[in-house]
């Protein structure tokens, strides 16, 4: 059951991430990326993360995307027009290359038995992931808390109207 | 028994049940809504089909399903289809984590009146409405339509902006029950009213319960806050250009929501199921004196009928009500008939307060509605959550 879960949001994620450099119009482009954010978020239940996968729809499909949305269906962005596919000929061998030799060495870096298993995952749930962020990983929790911070400031000082 | 006792099967009835029970609620909500509004504006409302337009939902229904499904041209049609789709199922996913009463015991069967328990319910239902504005702003994009784009892009702005101070506002009973799964943090409340989040120590939640509301008009697009489809400015707004059952879809989508809102008010604050106070001082017998009042104020006018054919409809409604009133009585159904009418009646009382807004007050300007949410509701349940967590932090050590 875990198994055909993962392959079928697994499939659907790929298909999706590729849907996204494929399509000409900007929605359809950020639609399927919405559709990469939901299959991740699956997987991630399926890894027994439960919180990641919550957070993950919550914050990426719902808000940033909805953002992206947002800002194209402002601007009125239109379909792009492509300029033949000769990117194809060397891009898809060298594509299937790189992610062949990622899952060579990948394959070969980890001990057989450290391999991740289906069903009978525990931990992920907003307590753990409280107590973690917390404890072991306070700092870097902290200083990305301030970077935020620091963007969110800029964002403000960039987009603010100069009063005279 | 293999079968009765299988999780798909009992699964699968819940489904069916809940799915009934809803939609029905959702049929009969608009009859109620145009009724309360008709009366805050003095005139009857439904009043031709069926007693009281009792069938009106019935006759609506007819309607929308045999009007013409049009499909204007220029439209980008994959996604002016799969908008109103995507919009009920948003809103009717999140209906399966709400709980709606305790575990019962029906012959070997024990099961939850819930469609599932997850441990991260209230995240769920927040993801669910998040992904909900998807529908609106691609039905007002898909639709090439000014008036649809404009809806559109409002309601995407305002669904993201008013957000932030509902997840805020959600927070803080969540800190003091300690808990997601909403289930649990309904057991947590019980006992009397003093024990519901709105009321507990150690910092009772009174002002996030109101931003929560006020959070959740914008969320579910209504007056004072229904700019996505302001109709004097943008004809229909988002779905101007759906007809039929797509259109249905929509509003049965804004129905949905509402009770979803509503039922997590409800959950979060206000004890769920839980009785207001406890069956030795007599709340079991609730329900029924209840019953049994608006049976004997049917009958009263039922006798000094204003109308012909009131002489006739009230006493049966009269009658009708004095039998609910004595199933409450009887005990063997009480123990899941008494936390079902506490969770209908908090429910019903927070739907009632949309529909009484909705007749009351008029809409927001566009800057208002944006000033209103970042200037004043999210720093309040910024200020609310900081308050709760240090005072909670403060009494758990």
């Amino acid at each position: 059951m875990d198994v055909i879960l993962f392959l079928t949001f697994a499939v659907i994620a790929v298909v999706c991430a590729i849907n996204v450099v494929v399509q000409t119009h900007p929605i359809s482009s950020a639609l399927s990326l919405v559709g990469v954010m939901g299959s991740l978020a699956i997987l991630y239940l399926l890894l027994g993360a439960e919180f990641i996968a919550a957070a993950q729809v919550i914050v990426y499909a719902g808000a940033i995307m909805v953002l992206f949305v947002f800002v194209i269906m402002l601007l009125n962005a239109g379909a792009e027009t492509k300029k033949g596919r000769s990117y194809l000929i060397p891009g898809a061998p060298l594509l299937i290359v790189f992610l062949g030799l990622v899952a060579f060495f990948v394959q070969r870096m980890f001990a057989p038995g450290t391999m991740v298993h289906f069903g009978g995952f525990t931990g992920g749930g907003p307590r753990d992931i409280g107590s973690a962020l917390f404890t072991t990983y306070l700092l870097p929790f902290e200083v990305t808390s301030i970077l935020i911070l620091i963007a969110i400031v800029g964002a403000i000082v960039l987009a603010r109207k100069e009063i005279e | 028994m293999e079968l009765l006792d299988s999780f798909i099967f009992i699964s699968l009835i819940k489904a069916a049940v809940i799915f009934g029970v809803l939609m029905t609620t959702l049929a009969y909500l608009q009859w109620v809504e145009r009724k309360v509004i008709a009366h805050i504006q003095v005139r009857p409302g439904p009043y031709r089909v069926g007693p009281h337009g009792l069938l009106q939902p019935l006759a609506d229904v007819i309607k929308l399903i045999t009007k013409e499904d049009l499909v204007p041209p220029y439209v980008n049609k994959p996604l002016y289809l799969a908008a109103p789709f995507l919009a009920i199922t948003m809103a009717l996913l999140s209906i399966s984590v709400i709980p709606f009463g305790p575990t019962i015991h029906i012959g070997s069967v024990t099961t939850a009146m819930q469609m599932t328990d997850i441990n991260i319910g209230v995240l769920f239902i927040l993801a669910a409405s998040s992904m909900g504005v998807y529908g609106i702003a691609l039905a007002g994009w898909a639709s090439n339509n000014k008036y649809s784009l404009i809806g559109g892009l409002r309601s995407s702005a305002q669904m993201i902006s008013y957000e932030l101070p509902m997840s805020l506002a959600i927070a803080s009973p969540l800190l003091i029950s300690n808990t997601l799964s909403l289930r649990e943090l309904v057991e947590r409340q019980a006992g009397s009213i003093f024990n519901w989040n709105i009321l507990h120590g150690p910092f009772p939640q009174v002002i996030s319960f109101i931003i929560f509301i006020i959070a959740a008009f914008a969320e579910t697009n209504r007056v004072p806050f229904d700019l996505p489809e302001a109709e004097n400015e943008l004809v229909a707004g988002f779905h101007t250009e759906y007809s039929s059952m797509k259109f249905a879809s929509f509003f049965m989508a804004e129905y949905a929501n509402m009770i979803t809102v509503s039922a997590m008010a409800t959950l979060l604050f206000l004890g769920g199921w839980m009785a207001p106070w406890s069956t030795e001082f007599g709340s079991n017998l609730v329900p029924s004196s209840l019953f049994g009042i608006v049976a004997m104020v049917l009958l009263y006018h039922g006798f000094h009928a204003a109308r012909k054919r009131d002489k006739l409809t009230f006493p049966i409604f009269a009658v009708i009500f004095l039998i609910v009133a004595a199933i409450f009585l009887l005990p063997m159904v009480q123990s899941w008939l008494l936390p079902l009418f506490w969770f209908s009646a908090k429910t019903g009382a927070i739907l009632f307060t949309f529909m009484w807004i909705r007749g009351t007050l008029p809409r927001f300007r566009y800057d208002q509605l944006m000033g209103f949410a970042w200037k004043f509701l999210f720093p309040v349940a910024m200020l609310n959550l900081l308050v709760t967590s240090f005072l909670v932090a403060w009494t758990t050590n």
